[in-house]
């Protein structure tokens, strides 16, 4: 992990869990494995906090804990995922999928459970209930049932996974220190089989019908209901002990698909875009996650899958899939001649192309269009000598130079030396200009994560700036808000809201619009930082 | 060679074999870079469409929300002398919502659970080490220390129940906590010997 990623983990901590999670974070980040006293040694915080903090870490599935250097039987070590934590970037794009796929249920589900890190099953369909309830009418209340399903239907597709049991290493651990706690001692040796059914929705049955019969008895009263009823329910669901948690994977997976949908949507047609994710859709299942391109399916089987409402005639899907096949971009391959022609979607091949126009458009957006062909022409032709490059580009030679320079100067195009004789003399080398790929995504990415936390600084540092602004107008909208609820006058009300002058109006405006606009940015910075990532990630699993 | 120590010619090559030619030097960089340079390319705008919006509420109430969970850690606030009126009032608050998340602690490693009673019964199976956690003055601390590589779970234990004492008064770790640099300084040899 670099400098940047720990910089932004630290912003995100920050954000997220406070100063005191970020600092532990941080230096769990920096330091690899630590055992607990050590961490709280280093981080000169009071052990009672590192210990909270280091809760919060492995609720969130941030922080692993297992025995340590000196074996099982010394102190537990805890390292930190500076992937798990990059990826609260993103939490706003994967509960804006789940609304997408599964409605406001789905979102309410994604969002808890992503919030609070793990939750079990009852408890998550009883705050999503009491949540959607709250949102209603009066009268009208979510039935536990229907926020049941959402919950199981986003287990059935994999986008939520049964947290993975504690590993018996550290629970034999548990069991040699505190011998007098049998709840640690049954619950864990009966779990780690439990693995392999992540996606096993826990005695359904028994939750199911624990549910239906609550809200039989307090359906109109609906979720409201008081703490301690709660904690009484809590006891009678059945499925404690299982925790469930997010799977980014799928999310990733999903986020995938949809990128490579909408670049052939961009790049044919809207038909095509909707054959590759028939194509995607069929082969799901069968598809390892980080298989290189989908299994085979015949253009027959496309041909059926296809949603009747594209009036797609036989023959037309023939052109369509040979013009993607034609494709430059490489999206759909031919596998074989049976079947009327097996097709593959090459996901890897996709991602590659897709990082690659990535990193075209970064320079044609950064250096112009003129750098950016140069850079285009040293993907295609790989090496090039600084003539040719000037040739080729039909660019003037003093200002291709210079664009040259630049690139290399930013890293984004390497220089390969070969001398025709051993003493590297300048004038029997060639100097041969490349582009490599990967390394040039590696940089980008980490460019990205800095912008990010550029980002994040830029936003704390105005929301500082306008902290007295800021402090005033909500403590002039608690005001409103109290006075509106006791039947305040509208005269009244007015005269509150005149203590913010205009000025200062303005002056809110602007900052709520910058910030809008900061956070917009990390959304969208988040999105070529997934594609890079995913790209990155392919090429170290396909080779 | 004519022109030696001038620039362009002071190589022992004939330059103009890569390409270079005498107009072609870049100008010398006088300076650092301004750190903000002009931009010569200004950024294209963001997307714009429901999905954004959308996502940018989201992005800013989970962030909203986060503050408020019981997730977000509170550091312990310096003791002052005076207590303000405020405080006490934050402080319930800050209990509260302490209550609300008690984590599975069969998920979690038992060294990270809050010190109990349950755990002040065991420790009482050491009667020795117990005195020894009652007298907490640094020279104690550190025959613990000592003991520890010796038999390292019951130094532990002792430390343990040493800090807990300590807590039960004023919700501080002193040893942990301590703001003179004399302990810190003392100690830190110390410290790394035992742990490793």
């Amino acid at each position: 992990m670099t400098a940047q990623e720990v910089r932004l983990c630290a912003l995100l901590l920050q954000e997220h869990f406070g100063e005191v999670v970020e600092k532990v974070g941080t230096h769990l980040l920096r330091s690899g494995a630590l055992n607990l006293r050590a961490l709280a040694h280093e981080t000169r915080t009071s052990l009672d906090l590192v210990k909270k903090s280091l809760c919060v870490l492995v609720q969130h599935g941030m922080c692993t804990f297992g025995p340590g250097r000196r074996g099982p039987a010394g102190p537990l070590e805890y390292r930190v995922s500076c992937e798990r934590i990059l990826y609260m970037l993103r939490y706003p794009r994967y509960i804006y999928t789940a609304k997408s796929l599964y409605g406001d249920t789905g979102e309410l589900v994604m969002e808890e459970i992503l919030q609070r890190g793990q939750m079990t099953m009852s408890n998550t369909v009883r705050t999503v209930a009491d949540r959607l309830t709250q949102n209603m009418e009066d009268g009208q209340s979510t039935d536990y049932n229907d926020v049941v399903t959402a919950f199981s239907r986003l287990v059935e597709t994999h986008f939520l996974q049964r947290c993975p049991p504690v590993d018996t290493a550290t629970s034999k651990k548990t069991v040699s220190e505190v011998p007098e706690s049998p709840a640690s001692t049954i619950t864990q040796p009966s779990q780690p089989e439990n693995y392999p059914d992540c996606y096993k929705l826990p005695q359904i049955h028994l939750t199911g019908r624990g549910k239906r019969r609550r809200s039989d008895e307090d359906g109109d009263v609906g979720a409201r209901v008081a703490k301690k009823a709660k904690l009484e329910h809590t006891e009678a669901c059945g499925d404690e002990g299982i925790y469930w948690q997010v799977n980014v994977e799928r999310f990733h997976l999903h986020f995938r698909h949809q990128a490579i949908i909408s670049a052939v949507a961009s790049k044919l047609d809207q038909t095509s875009s909707e054959i590759v994710r028939t194509m995607l859709r069929m082969s799901e299942v069968t598809t390892p996650a980080n298989a290189a391109y989908t299994q085979a399916v015949s253009a027959n089987e496309i041909f059926r899958a296809v949603p009747p409402s594209y009036n797609i005639s036989r023959p037309i899907l023939d052109q369509y899939l040979t013009l993607l096949v034609d494709d430059p971009m490489e999206f759909v391959g031919k596998a074989g001649d049976s079947g009327g022609g097996m097709y593959v979607v090459n996901l890897h091949r996709a991602l590659a192309n897709l990082a690659r126009a990535t990193l075209e458009s970064v320079v044609q957006e950064r250096f112009g269009s003129r750098s950016a062909r140069i850079f285009r022409l040293l993907l295609r032709k790989r090496h090039l000598e600084q003539k040719q490059v000037e040739d080729f580009a039909m660019i003037p030679a003093k200002e291709a130079k210079d664009m040259l320079y630049t690139l290399l100067s930013e890293n984004l195009v390497q220089l390969q030396e070969i001398p025709k004789t051993p003493d590297h003399a300048p004038s029997r080398t060639f100097y041969l200009y490349t582009v490599n790929q990967l390394p040039t995504a590696r940089l980008l990415l980490q460019n990205c994560y800095k912008a990010v936390g550029n980002l994040i600084d830029r936003r704390l540092f105005e929301t500082k700036e306008n902290k007295r602004h800021l402090e005033k107008s909500q403590r002039i909208e608690a005001i409103l808000g109290s006075l509106q609820a006791s039947g305040a006058e509208p005269a009244q009300l007015a005269e509150v809201e005149e203590m913010i002058t205009a000025p200062e109006r303005q002056q809110l405006e602007a900052l709520r619009h910058h910030i809008n606009k900061l956070d917009s940015s990390e959304n969208q910075v988040d999105e070529t930082i997934f594609l890079l990532e995913s790209y990155i990630k392919s090429t170290s699993c396909s080779r | 060679m004519a022109g030696k120590g001038r620039g362009v010619a002071a190589f022992t090559f004939n330059i103009e074999a890569l390409g270079i030619t005498r107009g072609s030097m870049p100008e010398t960089q006088q300076g650092p870079r301004a750190l903000f340079p002009q931009a010569e390319f200004k950024p294209v705008p963001l997307k714009t469409g429901e999905d954004e919006d959308y996502m940018l509420a989201l992005k800013q109430e989970i962030r909203g929300r986060m503050k408020g969970l019981p997730f977000n850690i509170k550091p312990h606030s310096a003791k002052r002398n005076v207590e303000r009126y405020k405080e006490k009032y934050t402080r319930e608050c800050n209990q509260i919502e302490d209550e609300e998340w008690t984590p599975d602690w069969n998920r979690l490693p038992v060294e990270l659970m809050p010190q109990n009673k349950a755990i002040r019964k065991r420790s009482s199976k050491f009667p020795e080490l117990e005195k020894r956690g009652e007298k907490s003055d640094d020279e104690k601390e550190e025959k613990t220390q000592k003991k520890e590589d010796d038999n390292e779970e019951e130094a532990v234990e002792g430390e343990e129940y040493d800090e807990e004492e300590l807590e039960e008064e004023n919700d501080y770790i002193e040893s942990y906590f301590e703001d003179g640099d004399d302990f810190a300084a003392g100690s830190d040899d110390n410290m790394d010997e035992a742990t490793y």
